[in-house]
């Protein structure tokens, strides 16, 4: 059985996991991209209040399609966008912030993997695109804030149950499959380059 | 009976619906083809996300993916055509939005306000041409910026010759990495000009993936191409495996005797293309999605 999370998690949660792990997540998770990063980090600096507590959170980069029905909102797909927009922004907010997940898609950069490993956090990965399936994972939008900067941009309260599948990418210890990939990659490409007649 | 402009839009919100929720055969087959393939349980894994996500896209009726792109078509008319198919397309964008739903993605690009329904200046895009048929035919691709954000263009010197497009169409997808949501689908375009590269590069990802360039040289640099990346192995997702491509697709035009622009457009798994052919008496037909 794949191990299941539930938020918020603790920083001895977030350590416990490994890179490579496969997890499903309950509970309430942030959708936030990047504006929710660039807002947050600026109302923290001018002591504004921010609506939601991301300490211990599941932070999901995802501009989710939500539709009202009945005066609720619904979401119809809602898989992760591509994180590395966030790269730049993400030490500061890991830091700031606390969060104990993030959800995304295609990685981030090494200051990410160094905020990770010193404040505990991970990095959990969902297939790209796969926003059906995500959705189905969502049981209720619980509400949304910081609507003005746009469906994509703003943060929704997901209810989640069994939400994945995740894999753990990058964990709390500086353990990155990404990096390890990238390894592989460069070695495979003297392969690739030599098929393709490139010296 | 003549077709009316109510009846471009009705076409156009039925084609937008039938495009997001599900994917021409040729690319739908070569997923599922590549999650037969892979062994490793990650990459597995990340493929059988993918499979399951458009079985159920399929049975709700809904977008495969939410990231549903801006609204770029491609438009054939018939002579003389009277029909103003781009107030059609207009409205036919609005509806979808609000009735498939289609994310509204069309923001300004520097105040980034968002009018929340896709129309905005010179959006959406629409390219016409003049054709000998009697019918109307639409095709738009709905892109999303994951894989959009990696294309580029390359000047490059006519020395730089083949060797040169082979080393930049590697270097892109080095670059992509994992952001395209790979397994993708590459579209090169060669020669022309500057714009002209670009716009061959998306249009050759109108072609199926599964048919070769019919120029033997262009279909023999498609093939190598194409097996040379998936040696990579960034694979699914960019977590490892074997298919890190899917499918790559030239196609080129002459250019000045001085320069070889080359373009290459990156499309994530969700390779989104649909058609629509709206005839004389308001019929419509959906050649991409009759299945
Ligand atoms: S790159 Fe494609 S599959 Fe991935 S999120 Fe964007 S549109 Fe969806």
């Amino acid at each position: 059985m794949p191990k299941r999370i539930k938020t918020p998690i603790s920083e001895a949660d977030a350590r416990a996991l490994k890179a490579g792990e496969t997890i499903y997540m309950d509970g309430i998770v942030f959708t936030g991209r990047d504006e929710v990063h660039i807002h947050a980090l600026e109302y923290l600096e001018k002591g504004k209040k921010i609506p939601v507590d991301f300490k211990g959170a599941a932070l999901f980069h995802c501009g989710p399609i939500m539709k009202k029905v009945e005066e609720k909102w619904v979401a119809v797909a809602a898989g992760p966008t591509t994180s590395s927009r966030m790269n730049s922004l993400e030490p500061g907010f890991i830091e700031k912030f606390r969060p104990g997940a993030i959800i995304g898609k295609g990685g981030m950069s090494q200051p990410t993997v160094d905020a990770m490993k010193e404040f505990g956090c991970v990095y959990l990965a969902f297939t790209g695109g796969a926003a059906v399936l995500a959705a189905k994972g969502i049981k209720s939008v619980e509400g949304v804030e910081w609507f003005e900067l746009g469906m994509p941009e703003a943060i929704w309260i997901l209810n989640c149950d069994n939400f994945g599948p995740l894999t753990v990418a990058i964990d709390a210890h500086g353990n990155s499959l990404f990096a390890d990939v990238n390894v592989k990659v460069k070695e495979n490409e003297k392969k690739a380059r030599a098929k393709l007649g490139l010296s | 009976m003549v077709t009316e402009q109510e009846d471009v839009s009705n076409a156009v919100v039925e084609l937008l619906r039938k495009t997001v929720v599900r994917l021409p055969q040729d690319v739908e087959d070569a997923i599922r083809n590549a999650y037969a393939s892979e062994t490793d349980e990650v990459p597995k894994m990340q493929l059988k996300a993918i499979v399951d996500n458009i079985d159920m896209a399929i049975k709700g009726n809904t977008p495969m993916c939410q990231d549903t792109g801006v609204a770029i078509f491609y438009v054939d008319l018939p002579k003389g055509c009277k029909v103003d198919v781009g107030e059609g397309i207009v409205e036919g964008v609005r509806r979808a939005t609000k009735e498939v739903p289609l994310r509204p993605n069309a923001v300004h690009p520097i105040t980034r306000k968002n009018p929340g329904d896709n129309v905005g200046e010179r959006m959406p895009y629409i390219s016409r041409r003049i054709h000998d048929q009697d019918y109307i035919e639409i095709t738009v691709m709905t892109k999303g910026a994951g894989s959009e954000n990696m294309s580029q263009l390359a000047m490059l010197t006519p020395s730089q010759g083949l060797k040169g497009i082979k080393e930049f169409v590697l270097n892109g997808v080095l670059r992509a990495g994992s952001n395209p949501c790979p397994p993708t689908i590459l579209g090169v375009g060669i020669g022309g000009s500057s714009d002209i590269a670009m716009k061959l590069a998306k249009e050759a990802l109108l072609r199926p993936i599964n048919v070769r360039h019919k120029d033997p040289e262009m279909a023999k640099l498609e093939t190598e191409l194409l097996e040379a990346i998936n040696m990579l192995g960034i694979g699914p997702m960019g977590l490892g495996g074997k298919t890190t491509c899917l499918g790559l697709n030239i196609e080129y035009a002459y250019c000045h005797t001085a320069s070889l622009p080359v373009g290459l457009n990156v499309q994530c798994w969700a390779g989104r293309r649909g058609t629509v052919r709206i005839y004389p008496d308001g019929k419509a037909t959906y050649p991409t999605h009759e299945r």
